[in-house]
């Protein structure tokens, strides 16, 4: 089949795209601008000021100077790849195949797929029509090869659709910039006395060799169709998903769970195929009534297990509120991972480690109805601050790094907050000889010598504290502190933590 | 005859402990935790693994105790690489004091309930998954039938679970293995040297299903639990229990 391309040329990408983030910016001539051997160069510009004769590559100095009202914006590096990839993964619905062109277009290889728009004709139109709702201003072309498609976009001025085999008698009479060329050459052509492509055509390609390199040749080859030019399509994203829609609207729970278990079975087969698991998994139950209701599952490790997933499922069915009816279930796993098969062991230690298996499926289940955050696992910080010197594992698996401080005995129980409490000790720094907390008088029998810690210096805002373990006469043991230094206003006497 | 007698009430027995969902002993290999005298009170000797155990901690203080105890328990029922699960609702419990007890802190999954409600459901799903080394579940009461639902569950997936209960005014009986009281005694230092020595607690066994409530005096030290000389007889509650 004979092979055709179209060139997208969005000629205002970026300043469109900030035009369409910020509205007011439609009505003021404004300009992007990049630092350059150390001035300030426009790289991109809008309608307006380009009206007003500011074009790339100027100064940004000299552009004020023409229009004094400008707006001047910094460039975002990087951003015309971004904007191109998404716009590309949009025309998908046009063509399966996309190339991004960088600074400003998309190829798109649209063999065999114009006929199901009516034609090339209303297929171009269709894009273009749709690109400029969207508010992005853009030329398109259609050619036998992504070469001559790309120049008839930018430099064609009779018609936009070039018949099979038509692109050299078209290329013709356009200017040798349009062919791709590196960023002096054309300049160069001009000043040999190249004005349009027709009159290299009949000069001998050794000569054209020597003077302009093959590089150039390649390009004149790729734009007549002569040459091959390899393109690299964007890769989406591949979608994992199912849908179930109903004969009759699903009215109870049970109907509910069949459903569930339908739809996890035919996504946890092509996931298992894949060897993939999936980390979360949103429902969607659309209703007669048009009204959309649903559920959403996470696990902790990824699973293609039907019966685990249908029981987290199961735990959210009574959220669902049916209604009416429902006529369509989705399910959709937007988080995928590989998954690891798992080992059989020969020889069990008799314990079931974080990395278990079951394990993982019971934080899932109790995940599901008390909320993930509330379920931690602990590992040891490196500070001397009781408060921060433990932190939240970041997954299921993750190991410590460091060991626990040993050192000096730390409190079975730890108070979240320090409570004040009325001590009396001796001046100026032995333990407290009797506290009172909570209206119950502690008369204190033993103590240990007081430890100081203080907050790290790059945090240091709070006093120091002096900590003592102390047992009262009936052997209950206490972690008690004093913040600050003995003869300060402020100096405090807390309770921090009960001893075993 | 009475040779014959006994063979016949000793079998009787162990049929009932079957009944009764507790494992028997491996053929001569029971394996005693280190719980000293204590452990003989429990039927075989052996500190009963795979049932419920109720805590009785009315009071901070003893909480604090019984923790300190349940984590020396779950340092030895954690030997073997497994994971422990700790449910509560307002945790207080200080990871980074299991180090003194040699209990690896980064096994401990902590699971901080919202509501009360949910804990002996979290409880429930949680023993039932087998191969994990403890269950603990701080509730303020646990009432029969929901202790008899959990021992069900245990009978089949062999986990060891600790119910720790601070509320003790509707106190009942229970299907639990053991009641523990834990009670926080003075410390002592060697040679009568100043300061506060070892953990040492006075631990009340006020039911033992199959086996002989009493009272005796721990102490933790870096070997482990120590069975201190001067065992008490009679049991101080601090509560009428009834």
């Amino acid at each position: 089949m004979k092979k055709r391309y179209a060139s997208i040329w969005f000629r205002h990408l970026l300043t469109d795209w900030l035009t369409l983030r910020q509205p007011e910016l439609k009505q003021v001539p404004f300009v992007l601008v990049a630092p350059e051997r150390n001035r300030m160069i426009i790289t991109a510009t809008n309608e307006l000021a380009k009206k007003q004769g500011i074009s790339k590559g100027m100064a940004a100095a000299d552009a004020k100077a023409i229009i004094t009202s400008l707006k001047v914006i910094d460039d975002l590096p990087g951003k015309a790849e971004k904007l191109l990839v998404a716009l590309g993964e949009w025309c998908i619905r046009y063509t399966p195949f996309i190339s991004i062109d960088l600074p400003d277009g998309l190829i798109l290889d649209i063999s065999g797929c114009a006929h199901l728009w009516g034609g090339e004709y209303e297929y171009l139109k269709e894009i273009v029509r749709r690109l400029k709702d969207k508010g992005y201003d853009v030329r398109a072309a259609i050619a036998d090869t992504p070469g001559a498609a790309w120049a008839i976009a930018r430099f064609g001025k009779d018609k936009p659709i070039i018949d099979p085999g038509g692109q050299v008698e078209a290329l013709l009479k356009l200017p040798p910039a349009a062919l791709r060329l590196e960023p002096l050459m054309p300049e160069r052509l001009h000043r040999l006395g190249f004005y349009q492509i027709r009159h290299l055509i009949g000069i001998r390609r050794s000569a054209l060799r020597r003077r302009f390199g093959e590089g150039f040749l390649l390009r004149l080859g790729q734009a007549l169709g002569n040459a091959d030019e390899p393109l690299q399509f964007l890769q989406p994203a591949t979608v994992y998903a199912e849908r179930l829609p109903c004969l009759e609207p699903i009215r109870t729970a049970e109907g509910i769970a069949i459903a569930i278990q339908t739809l996890l079975e035919k996504l946890c087969k092509r996931l298992q195929s894949e060897g993939k698991g999936l980390r979360t998994a949103i429902l969607k139950c659309y209703r007669i009534d048009g009204e959309t209701v649903g559920a959403d599952i996470g696990t902790n490790r990824a699973s293609h297990s039907v019966s685990h997933l249908c029981k987290l499922f199961e735990l959210k069915i009574n959220t669902i509120e049916p209604a009416l009816g429902i006529e369509l279930f989705t399910l959709e796993a937007p988080n995928v991972e590989d998954v690891s098969p798992g080992q059989e062991v020969l020889w069990s230690s008799g314990g079931c480690g974080l990395d278990n298996a079951d394990l993982a499926e019971l934080l899932d289940r109790l995940a599901g109805r008390i909320g993930a955050k509330n379920i931690n696992r602990y590992l040891p910080h490196e500070s001397y601050w009781p408060e921060r010197s433990f932190r939240t594992a970041r997954s299921l698996t993750e190991k410590p790094v460091i060991s626990w401080r040993s050192g000096r005995p730390r409190p079975s129980l730890l108070l979240k907050k320090p409570e004040r409490i009325e001590v009396t000790a001796l001046l100026p720094d032995n333990p407290p000889m009797l506290f009172i907390y909570k209206g119950e008088k502690h008369v204190i029998k033993k103590a240990d010598d007081a430890e100081r810690i203080e907050p790290e210096w790059w945090r240091r805002k709070r006093p120091h504290r002096d900590y003592y373990v102390v047992e009262d006469d009936q052997g209950r043991r206490y972690w008690l502190f004093r913040s600050g230094h003995y003869w300060d206003e402020d100096s405090q006497w807390y309770i921090h933590g009960f001893f075993s | 005859m009475p040779e014959a007698k006994k063979e016949t009430i000793s079998r009787l027995q162990q049929d009932i402990l079957r009944w009764q969902g507790f494992a028997l002993p491996a053929t001569g290999g029971a394996k005693r935790i280190g719980l000293g005298p204590l452990e003989d009170a429990f039927p075989n000797g052996v500190f009963p693994t795979g049932t419920i155990h109720e805590m009785l901690c009315p009071t901070q203080e003893q909480a604090a105790a019984t923790s300190g105890l349940l984590s020396g328990l779950l340092a030895i029922l954690m030997r073997q690489g497994g994971v422990c699960i700790w449910i509560s609702t307002g945790r207080r419990l200080f990871p980074a004091a299991m180090e003194g007890f040699e209990v690896a802190a980064d096994r401990l999954v902590f699971i901080d309930v919202p509501r009360e409600k949910d804990i002996l459901w979290a409880m429930e799903e949680a023993l039932k998954c087998e191969g994990l080394a403890a269950v603990v579940a701080e509730v303020s009461e646990i009432s029969f039938a929901q202790s008899q639902r959990l021992q069900l569950v245990v009978e089949r997936s062999k986990v060891t679970g600790f119910v720790m209960r601070n509320n003790l005014k509707k106190l009942s009986t229970s299907l639990c293995a053991a009641r523990w009281q834990i009670v926080p005694l003075p410390s002592k230092l060697k040679d009568g040297l100043p300061g506060v020595g070892y953990p040492r607690w006075q631990v009340d066994l006020l039911r033992v299903r199959n086996g002989n409530p009493g009272s005796w005096q721990l102490e933790w030290t870096a070997d482990g639990f120590t069975s201190l000389e001067e065992t008490v007889t009679e049991i101080i509650t601090t509560r009428q229990v009834g």
